[in-house]
């Protein structure tokens, strides 16, 4: 007993290294100033500490265009994303009708689909319908491949919801729309929370179409506007900047982490095993 | 307040199954009525289209003097609890109470003063601000109907109510029922499977099996006169002995000896080769305990177990049956959910009996009380008809012998057939 | 960018009291009619960036089409297919992508039963674990790229001074000046971001193994590793299955690290890096489709060959089997 006490400590010890060590790492890089790392500075704390590093890069406006269309980008993607989910989910839950299976198929289809081979029409579609460096041309394509997640996620939720509860109200007296909004909803809403983190992370971290169909700061999203940041030399980029803006970008991560932590796991194996 | 009286009802799957076979059962204002049978036989479903929530494939389903048949389950003012209770998880007690009426649009103070009156009713009033995932299984029932009794809706459906709960607290909560129901007098659907719950609340007693109505009567009717053979096993525990029996003039032989049974019954019988006789454990006695005077048979039978409960104990005695009998047998136990082990004979005797475990027993019986069934159709030969409220397989139009053929096919073929509930 | 499973979506929920499907009633028309229109606006948007889309890339995928010359256009039926698979750089890259693959979701596997195993037994500090647990997960895969590139960086980098005792490791080993040691950052990368997400399906899998049957091995004599091999991972089989499936065709698609970390220098290239390049920057829209098309048939192609190899059942990933 002893033991495996002692076992699983270390293996306690062991994940919180694994996991928070690099996050560390970067942290202390945003603090070495540019001409510590242009001399070489392989140690891991940072010899002099500066915050000039932050002041750079929040006054980076490349940078502050990019935090403003990751958050427009994702938030807009997410709600409509969400929206639209739910009801998929709701008909996918709880009704019979024909082509649900197709339509579960497709979702499974989607979330499985190389991003990357969709490159190539949709810049050239994006081009002809004047989607191409815009905010709507990443919303789409970003609803599209969170929908499948979302949609599963919502619909393990729904699964959950007793029916008896929608044909108790029915019974009460409420009409098909009065059980939906009087019950469902009230109960599917954390279900319907984790959906939206979910899919809020898969927006925030998109790269390959970020890159692939913007052009400028104008609709450039964060991802694509770090890898823009590496200057002249790949092989020796501006560590500093770089670490910096990596920090500012995984701060609301963490946020949404320490608070809805629980939900998150919830969401990201709802569909994995039975509830 | 008001009747439901249910017409020709058949509920029919995609599959062509009927879950539900024309049956017909009027449910008078103010009855309590309850739907039982085993698991399959279509209660459940019967009791979700009267409510509206499954719809009848045809017949009519009249409420007061509706055709409700087309009706959304909102418009029908009925009211029900289901098996697990569909509490809403996200409102309180009083909320939940107050459920239909906000959706009724009624005003705060008479919501307040329904509320009120009914969680005083139900001994829910230091409940009302909890939730219901903070409450005993006997309070969420409660809640459950708290709810159906705010509403004065024109009769209650109750779903399996007690099954979720404990033997013990389904025992109060059972004649909590009972006296609430009798207190609002209003009318009542209630089904179960359990028949003990059928034979304790119900004014009438809807016996059904794989949607067929059996009988329907009251408890003592049905206990006294069943229909037939799956009546009377389903009704009474310990359930009723079935024997191999053979009608010579006015005796019977039973694998234990012979027995002699009246004129009347004995007319009824005759002819009719192998029967089965049906005796209740409680027919039999110790003969050393019973009165002299009292008539009856005796036989001498080894006895194989004793249960001894104090004011009673239950002796078990094997017994050999031929082969059509036992398949007979076998098939009812079945259909009564049942796993058939050996052919035995329960006999309850009284609790100063010193019958032990491998004694040579004298036994007495009452052939007063012994029914005698049909082996093919399972048809109960001496059941006495003014007494045995209605049973649709003896009514005219109905050949007793064809349905039951046909029944035992279906039943081959759908062995697992799924029930509603 | 992880997906998550939910590979319940395979089921269909069981109505209460239905045996099989109902007669056209008014109700079942007008729930189907309902169900259609709530599903419609979810189904439309997931064709039109989908399937639309592939339907124009194998179009083009049978011309010789360049944006920078549009004129030029000039159908080559299967013209741009047999010059890729003629191409030993596909073929390079395609390994590249299948070694990724399978490396990391084989290590992932080892290390995310683990972290599962940790998880599962530890009773304090559940909070900071679950925290820890989804910052690699919630993290933006660029930014890990940059993380680790700046780790395994030869002046700036930790991993050359920490690991100077090892004999292959010196202060100026230069992680990105050749082939493997820069394919074995890739993958650091690519598996410390995914690994939580892996532990975390590993972990919903092992808490349905009930503590009754394990107890029971216990005391029919079993040792912890005939209980691990005999009892828990048999049990988990599908759980494991499912997080496989994903995780590989997630890590088939790999291309944000390898563009932050190495924009394919020292052969690093994947598949969906190559067409990645031939589309946006030789805008060689003809071959790029062609690319495309391939890599959709590969993902089919493998999906299909682990569903079929380890009889992945989706509905009993629900634990409804």
């Amino acid at each position: 007993m002893k033991k495996n006490n002692l076992g699983t400590g270390a293996g306690f010890v062991l994940i919180l290294v694994w996991c928070l060590l690099p996050v560390a790492w970067i942290i202390s890089l945003s603090f070495k100033s540019p001409e510590e790392t242009a001399a070489g500075s392989p140690q891991f704390l940072p010899k002099d500490a500066t915050l000039q590093n932050y002041r750079d890069i929040l006054d980076n406006p490349d940078f502050l265009d990019a935090l403003r269309n990751s958050f427009g980008i994702a938030l807009i993607a997410t709600f409509l994303s969400v929206v639209f989910a739910t009801l998929a989910a709701y008909a996918i839950a709880r009704l019979e009708f024909r082509g649900k299976r197709a339509v579960l198929s497709l979702a499974l289809a989607i979330a499985m689909f190389p991003v990357v081979a969709l490159v190539g029409p949709l810049f050239d579609m994006w081009r002809t319908f004047g989607l191409f460096n815009t905010w709507p041309g990443l919303i789409i394509p970003y609803m599209s491949f969170t929908l499948p997640l979302a949609i599963w996620t919502l619909a393990a939720f729904f699964r959950e919801i007793p029916w008896e509860l929608e044909q108790a109200a029915q019974v009460d007296g409420a009409t098909s729309w009065q059980a939906f909004r009087k019950v469902i909803v009230p109960l599917a809403a954390p279900g319907v929370f984790t959906a939206a983190i979910l899919t809020f992370f898969f927006a925030w971290n998109e790269f390959v179409l970020a890159i692939s169909l913007t052009s400028t700061t104008g609709s450039r999203t964060v991802p694509a506007q770090l890898s823009y940041f590496v200057g002249p030399d790949p092989f020796n980029p501006p560590y500093g900047q770089l670490a910096t803006a990596s920090v500012v970008v995984t701060v609301p991560i963490i946020i949404i982490v320490l608070i809805f932590q629980r939900k998150i796991v919830a969401g990201l194996t709802s569909g994995a095993v039975k509830g | 307040m008001a009747a439901i009286d249910m017409k020709n009802i058949v509920k029919k799957y995609g599959d062509g199954f009927p879950a539900v076979n024309d049956v017909s059962i009027d449910v008078q204002d103010g009855e309590f009525m309850i739907l039982v049978g085993p698991s399959g036989c279509g209660k459940s479903t019967l009791l979700r289209m009267i409510v509206g929530l499954e719809d009848i494939t045809s017949g009519d389903m009249v409420i007061g003097d509706r055709k409700v048949n087309d009706l959304a389950p909102k418009d029908r003012n009925l009211a029900m609890v289901f098996q697990n209770y569909a509490l809403y998880p996200h409102l309180t007690v009083y909320e939940n109470i107050a459920f239909p009426l906000r959706l009724a649009k009624t005003d705060d103070k008479t919501v307040d003063e329904k509320v009120r009156a009914a969680s005083k009713t139900l001994e829910l009033d230091e409940h009302l601000d909890r939730k219901p995932a903070n409450l005993s299984g006997g309070q969420r029932q409660r809640v459950a109907m708290g709810r159906a009794i705010v509403r004065d809706a024109d009769a209650f459906l109750f779903d399996e109510p007690l099954s979720n709960l404990d033997a013990k607290l389904r025992g109060q909560m059972r004649s909590e029922i009972a006296r609430l129901q009798k207190k609002l007098g209003i009318t009542t659907v209630y089904v179960t499977h359990d028949q003990t719950e059928a034979m304790t609340l119900g004014d009438r007693v809807a016996v059904l099996k794989r949607g067929i109505l059996q009988q329907l009567a009251t408890p003592r009717e049905l206990y006294d006169n069943p229909g037939n053979l799956f009546v009377a096993g389903f009704i009474g525990s310990p359930p009723m002995n079935f024997l191999p029996a053979k009608v010579e003039g006015t005796s019977v032989e039973l694998p234990f000896g012979k027995v002699e049974i009246s004129a009347e019954k004995a007319e009824r019988a005759a002819g009719r080769g192998l029967l089965i006789a049906g005796i209740r454990p409680e027919s039999f006695e110790d003969a050393s305990v019973v009165d002299a005077s009292r008539k009856g048979s005796t036989f001498r039978a080894k006895i194989d177990v004793v249960e001894w409960l104090g004011n009673t104990a239950y002796a078990y005695i094997p017994f050999e049956a031929p082969p059509e009998v036992l398949e007979q047998l076998q098939q009812l136990e079945r259909d009564l959910d049942g796993e058939t082990l050996r052919t035995q004979l329960v006999v309850s005797l009284d609790g100063s009996s010193r019958v032990a475990e491998g004694d040579d027993a004298e036994i007495w019986v009452d052939t007063s009380k012994m029914h005698l069934f049909d082996p093919a159709t399972g048809e109960n030969l001496t059941i006495d008809t003014a007494n045995a409220g209605r049973v649709p397989a003896l009514e005219q139009g109905h050949d007793p012998a064809q349905e039951m053929a046909a029944e035992s096919r279906v039943a081959d073929e759908q062995t697992a057939a799924a029930e509603g509930s | 960018m992880s997906t998550s499973v939910a590979p319940a979506a395979a089921q269909e929920p069981r109505r209460p009291g239905k045996l099989g499907k109902a007669p056209a009633t008014a109700r079942s028309v007008s729930e189907n009619r309902l169900g259609l229109r709530l599903v419609a606006p979810a189904v439309i948007l997931m064709l039109l960036v989908t399937a639309w889309p592939m339907i124009q890339a194998l179009y083009l995928s049978m011309f010789r089409y360049r944006l920078t010359a549009p004129d030029d256009k000039e159908f080559v039926g299967i013209g741009n297919y047999t010059t890729i698979l003629g191409d030993s750089l596909f073929w390079q890259d395609t390994f590249n992508t299948v070694l990724i693959m399978v490396i990391t979701v084989a290590v992932e596997l080892v290390i995310g039963f683990a972290f599962a195993m940790v998880m599962h037994r530890i009773i304090f500090a559940r909070g900071l674990m679950r925290t820890s647990i989804l910052i690699p997960y919630g993290i933006i895969t660029v930014v890990s790229a940059f993380a680790w590139q700046f780790t395994f960086s030869i002046n700036n980098g930790w991993v050359n001074s920490w690991f100077e005792w090892l004999p292959w490791i010196g202060p100026d080993t230069n992680w990105f000046g050749d082939h493997w040691p820069a394919m074995f950052a890739i993958m650091v990368s690519e598996i410390w971001k995914t690994t939580p997400f892996m532990s975390l399906l590993l972990l919903a899998g092992l808490s349905q193994v009930s503590e009754d049957m394990l107890e029971a091995a216990k005391v029919d004599g079993a040792t912890w590793w005939q209980r691990l091999f005999k009892v828990i991972l048999p049990n988990m089989r599908a759980a494991i299955m499912v997080a496989v499936l994903f995780r590989a065709l997630d890590a088939f698609r790999i291309f944000d690290n390898i563009f932050v970390m190495t924009r394919g220098a020292q052969d690093t290239e994947s598949s969906s890096f190559l067409t990645y390049r031939q589309v946006i920057e030789q805008l060689q829209l003809g071959l790029g489709s062609a690319l495309s098309v391939l890599l959709f048939l590969s993902v089919l192609l493998l999906a299909w060959l682990i569903v079929k190899l380890f009889r992945v059942d989706l509905a009993q990933a629900r634990g409804e089997g």
